[in-house]
């Protein structure tokens, strides 16, 4: 007979608590050089920095330990939401860590830096391609980055033509939070587009709403219903012939991977998410990388630096420049190369028909799902989704089961839980997002689980409340979390 | 579609597509996306066709081997991203696919690495600076800076700011870029502003400078409160192994870039921010924050991602930023470097930087013709220093390429014909006399 | 039940109000409010001394997940702010009639108190299931 589990009950340390006086993780060569004249006592610190002191192995093994509490798509199916949570090849870690990458000063000489121009200007063009526009910038460091660029060009268009009253951005009710608040830091006010009853836009809406104050609108497509919004070139027209712009936010591009160019639609600048569609790590929270692509109208106002190429009589040549109008820096210094890495490094490994495959199977993948679930769930918008599916836990809640206890019962079979009650049109909302990475088994046996669930929903709900019943730790007292912060410790 | 795609990132065989269709009861995959008008469907698209690993791997050490990085040749770049050692326990834990592959922490129960991690970042940033709290982190020190300005304009209701004209021009243009649109005015003074109108937000200076010098934090910081404004800082970490932390000179928030704590220059990115500041004004941090809770039901205590309603996903256009997908990985990169250098090691770190920098400053400064910190020669520094001699800033650059080394940012725009030289611990005695016998042979006979 | 108090005015956007003395007034939120809210967590309030205009903003509650709008249900000027909601805003929940009150209010007029529902009529406006 085995007893109960001994770890099961040991407490949880942090690095202050394995912190003993003395210990160092790191050595460093003695000062090589004369000791030289410090600087006045008056702007030294008095004390040491009160970090942990601790040994090599007791950092290596805390971290080590701490990961293996994660779920990550190397070990779990990751079905997140609008999160693109697909297979992140090896190669494109390694290619980042080549020497002469990782280890390149951003203000290094021109001539010194040819090969990393080299391959943002082909990851610009790549992505210009895609997209079908004319214009990209590599420079915004994630998603919500990209959609600032983007409504801040909105705006400098707009002012640069004298139309400074026009300060409204339209924003779907399904949107993510990020588009209001970044048309908000943009300084523009919002005003909301309803969904209709098939998960489209309100066309009317969108009419009553185009005025003269109208500077835009910022569209997510598919939308994070997981729907390719049928009215969506209509909509385009109505925004422009009112003199508006539409920017799209591209979360959802995995579905559409060559297979329609954004610019065709009638959008004008797009951001993409290189940590989602093309397979950049997320890395718990980032980095991410969220470049602009814009159309002609645009061009001249992107995010410095762009890069452009030149042919001289010493050969090809690649520079950072400045658009004309740039609505200036978004960073420090030119995006965030690691990740650019990476993007390009998948663009290559799948050329274009590679890419079609990418989102013929993440779209197949989904509807093999929403069609193997909808007899015993019941799904927000009965149609054929895109690379996700939103299904409405209402029926469930009504007998006590909500979409978040249904998510914390996967976790139990292993399961990292989709997007829950996002988006906020969707009541009880569980949004999936299966990629194109997993394979047929992995699906069928995510269907059977999700089924098996759907049972016990009925039959045993205990179980479901009481879950996640075998993940590291409980559910965990989020209002006292935020009611008594303990944000941090003291080492 | 091509018939018998076979790719090691996509595991169906077309026999399970078959299947698959069938079961969704349609004929061909084409048929799910018949909602995109047909006249946009399919369009032309040209891309490089596809390599294998193989060939990828030969392709992109060629375009890398182009560059000429640290290490090549000897460097003394600085400037806001800076050579440091990193030990190898570093990468090798980050490269970790647990953190490396993991979304943001939503789920807790399944995330407590990523948000334990992060609470140890948190705890040593707040260590660092002494502040009272810091969140997970932002895109990187330019973009902390410029929401540490939004967040005072929120906190005073005012929308005039004012930045020292010492403070990085990167900075500065990210600054415009996020503060302009919100139309708050930007003010830029000199370093020795001595008086600030009422209506002013906050101060905001760079510790040390742009020019690596060190401000007279004591005497700002009481000039911006005297007006009921904020004091904002923006730090060089690993200085603050020497110096004394900001919260020593009333500093309200303090932002930064962690890039010099174990993180690889990489070009430029990915980085990571710091954002701290006293508690008092919490509720109006941008970004993540992860706190430490216990169960609903059981003993033990847990992290989660706390104090929610300050954000987009929640609060939407009334959020205090726009910011979501951050940079945890750096993140817990920069922790587990802190965690190995402990207190004893960021202070060792930071007497080599001083002490090297401080003597290739004093040998290049008794080069005939040569001048160190020529704008500011009775003020103190840390490890960067400017430099100018007997012929142009952009002669002396070239001519110590032409000798194999890479050193000094032009910064004329703030002193004419200065170059900026940043020495660090990676710079052996070796690298230095080099240094000095390069410039040595420029001087004025 | 949701419980609601019959020495209490209220508003539609579930805020309550009793009289202290003839020219103040307390106000809280009701137990039908919290209940919708869940865990409270924070609850930003005027300062003493603001003025406050009936049925206009006056502040903010705070969940986990959610940020509700508070209105005020009379026009004065507050006298008093509870400030133990600053550390335990979990009184809102616990006990919103009592230890969980918001301001203290001195009115402007007491006229204005007519244009509130009554403990009935709230009551009644709950059962009709618009709010």
């Amino acid at each position: 007979m085995v007893d109960d589990n001994p770890l099961k009950h040991s407490k949880n340390r942090t690095l202050g608590d394995l912190s003993v006086s003395g210990r160092s993780g790191i050595q460093f060569p003695s000062l090589d050089v004369p000791e030289q004249e410090g600087l006045p006592k008056e702007l030294l610190r008095e004390e040491y920095v009160k970090l942990p002191e601790l040994s090599e192995l007791d950092v290596v093994r805390y971290f080590t330990n701490l990961s293996q509490k994660n779920f990550s798509v190397d070990t779990n199916f990751y079905p997140l939401g609008s999160c693109s949570m697909k297979y992140n090849p090896k190669i494109n870690d390694a290619v980042a860590s080549l020497p002469g990458f990782a280890r390149l000063h951003p203000l290094q000489e021109n001539a010194f830096i040819q090969g990393s121009l080299e391959l943002m200007y082909e990851l610009q063009s790549s992505l210009m391609e895609l997209t079908g526009f004319s214009g990209s910038s590599l420079a915004t460091l994630a998603g919500a980055h990209g959609e600032l660029a983007g409504v801040l060009m909105i705006k400098a268009y707009h002012e640069s033509n004298g139309d400074s009253q026009r300060n409204v951005i339209l924003i779907p009710d399904s949107a993510h939070g990020t588009n209001p608040a970044s048309a908000a830091m943009a300084g523009f006010s919002v005003a909301t587009i309803p969904s209709d009853s098939n998960g489209n836009m309100d066309v009317d809406a969108v009419r009553s709403l185009a005025k003269d104050n109208l500077a835009g609108a910022m569209i997510t497509l598919p939308s994070t219903l997981g729907l390719f919004d049928t009215s969506i070139v209509e909509i385009c027209q109505i925004i422009h012939e009112a003199g508006g712009l539409i920017y799209c936010d591209g979360a959802n591009m995995n579905a559409i991977l060559g297979r329609v160019r954004l610019s065709d639609l009638g959008f004008d600048v797009v951001h993409l998410n290189l940590h989602k569609t093309l397979s950049t790590p997320h890395g718990g929270g980032g980095p991410g990388s969220g470049p602009v692509c814009v159309g002609e109208k645009l061009l001249t106002f992107l995010p410095s630096p762009v890069v452009t190429k030149s042919n001289g009589k010493e050969g090809t040549h690649f520079n950072l420049s400045d658009p004309v109008n740039s609505i200036g820096k978004v960073a420090a210094f030119h995006g965030n190369f690691g990740v650019l890495v990476r993007a390009y490094a998948f663009v290559r490994a799948l050329g274009l028909t590679g890419l079609r495959h990418v989102s013929g199977d993440a779209v197949l993948n989904a509807n093999y799902i929403l069609s193997s679930l909808k007899d015993v769930y019941k799904v927000a918008f009965d149609r054929k989704c895109m690379h996700e599916l939103v299904l409405s836990l209402s029926p469930q809640k009504s007998k006590g089961v909500k979409a978040l206890d249904v998510s914390k019962r996967l976790i139990d079979y292993g399961i990292h839980p989709p997007t829950m009650y996002f988006p906020l049109v969707v009541e009880e909302a569980l949004m999936i997002e299966p990629t194109e990475s997993e394979t047929k088994e992995t699906l069928d046996s995510f269907i059977e689980i999700m089924r098996k669930i759907a049972i016990e929903c009925e039959e045993n709900p205990d179980v479901i409340l009481s879950a996640p019943n075998f993940a590291p730790i409980g559910r965990l007292d989020e209002a006292m979390a935020a009611r008594r912060p303990n944000l941090r410790q003291v080492y | 579609m091509t018939e018998n795609f076979v790719h090691s990132y996509i595991p169906h065989t077309d026999s399970e597509r078959r299947e698959m269709l069938n079961s969704i009861g349609v004929n061909h995959l084409e048929d799910l996306f018949l909602e995109i008008p047909e006249r946009y469907r399919d369009p032309d698209i040209k891309l490089a066709p596809s390599l294998t690993e193989m060939e990828l791997l030969q392709e992109l050490e060629f375009l890398s081997a182009k560059n000429v990085q640290v290490g090549k040749m000897p460097s003394f770049l600085g400037g806001g991203a800076y050579s440091h050692f990193i030990p190898s326990a570093v990468s090798a834990l980050t490269s970790r696919g647990e953190f490396l592959t993991s979304y943001t922490p939503y789920q807790p129960e399944v995330s407590q690495g990523t948000l334990q991690a992060t609470y140890e970042f948190q705890s040593m940033v707040c260590e660092l600076t002494g502040m009272d709290v810091a969140n997970a982190g932002m895109y990187d020190g330019a973009t902390a800076f410029a929401e540490a300005a939004l967040m005072a304009c929120r906190l005073t209701k005012r929308y005039r700011v004012y930045v020292l004209e010492s403070v990085n021009s990167n900075y500065l243009a990210v600054l415009k870029t996020y503060l302009v649109p919100q139309s708050v005015e930007i003010v830029i003074v000199p370093d020795n502003v001595n008086q600030v109108d009422e209506d002013v937000a906050c101060l905001l200076v760079q510790y040390p400078d742009a020019l690596g010098t060190i401000p007279n934090l004591s005497s700002l910081g009481k000039l911006i409160h005297a007006v009921g404004g904020l004091f904002v800082v923006s730090v060089y970490p690993v200085a603050l192994g020497i110096l004394k932390p900001p919260s020593e000179y009333e500093a309200d928030i303090v932002t930064g870039e962690c890039q010099s704590l174990g993180v690889p220059l990489s070009f430029g990115g990915p980085y990571v921010g710091m954002f701290a500041c006293k508690s008092e004004h919490l509720r109006q941090i941008p970004g993540r924050i992860v706190g430490k809770t216990n169960e609903s039901h059981g003993g033990k205590e847990g992290f989660v991602l706390t104090l929610q309603t300050r954000e987009q996903h929640i609060r939407r256009e009334k959020a205090t930023s726009n910011i979501c997908t951050s940079e945890a990985l750096i993140a817990t990169a920069v922790a587990i470097h802190l965690a190995l250098l402990g207190p004893k090691g960021i202070k060792q770190v930071a007497q080599l930087c001083y002490n090297k920098a401080h003597y290739a400053a004093k040998c290049i400064g008794e080069i005939p013709g040569f001048f160190i910190n020529p704008h500011a020669p009775d003020k103190y520094w840390f490890n960067e220093f400017v430099v100018t001699g007997p012929k142009s800033a952009d002669h002396i650059q070239k001519n110590l390429y032409d000798q194999g080394i890479v050193g000094g940012i032009k910064i004329s725009n703030l002193v004419k014909d200065g170059l900026l030289f940043c020495v660090t611990e990676v710079n052996s005695k070796q690298e230095i006399d080099s240094l000095v016998r390069a410039l040595d042979s420029m001087k004025e006979l | 039940m949701t419980m609601i108090p019959t020495d209490c005015y209220y508003t539609k956007e579930h805020e309550w109000v009793r009289l202290d003395g003839a020219t103040f007034v307390v106000i809280g939120i009701t137990e039908f409010a919290q209940d919708q809210l869940g865990d409270v967590i924070y609850v930003n309030l005027p300062e003493i001394g603001s003025e406050i205009q009936q049925f206009a903003q006056m502040g903010e509650a705070e969940s986990v997940k959610a940020v509700s709008d508070l209105f005020s249900p009379v026009t004065g000027t507050v006298v008093e702010v509870n400030s133990n909601l600053q550390d335990t805003p979990e009184l809102v929940n616990q006990d919103p009639y009592g230890e969980g009150w918001m301001l203290k209010v001195e009115l402007s007029g007491t006229e204005q108190l007519s244009k509130l529902l009554s403990s009935d009529q709230y009551s009644d406006f709950l059962d009709s299931g618009e709010h």
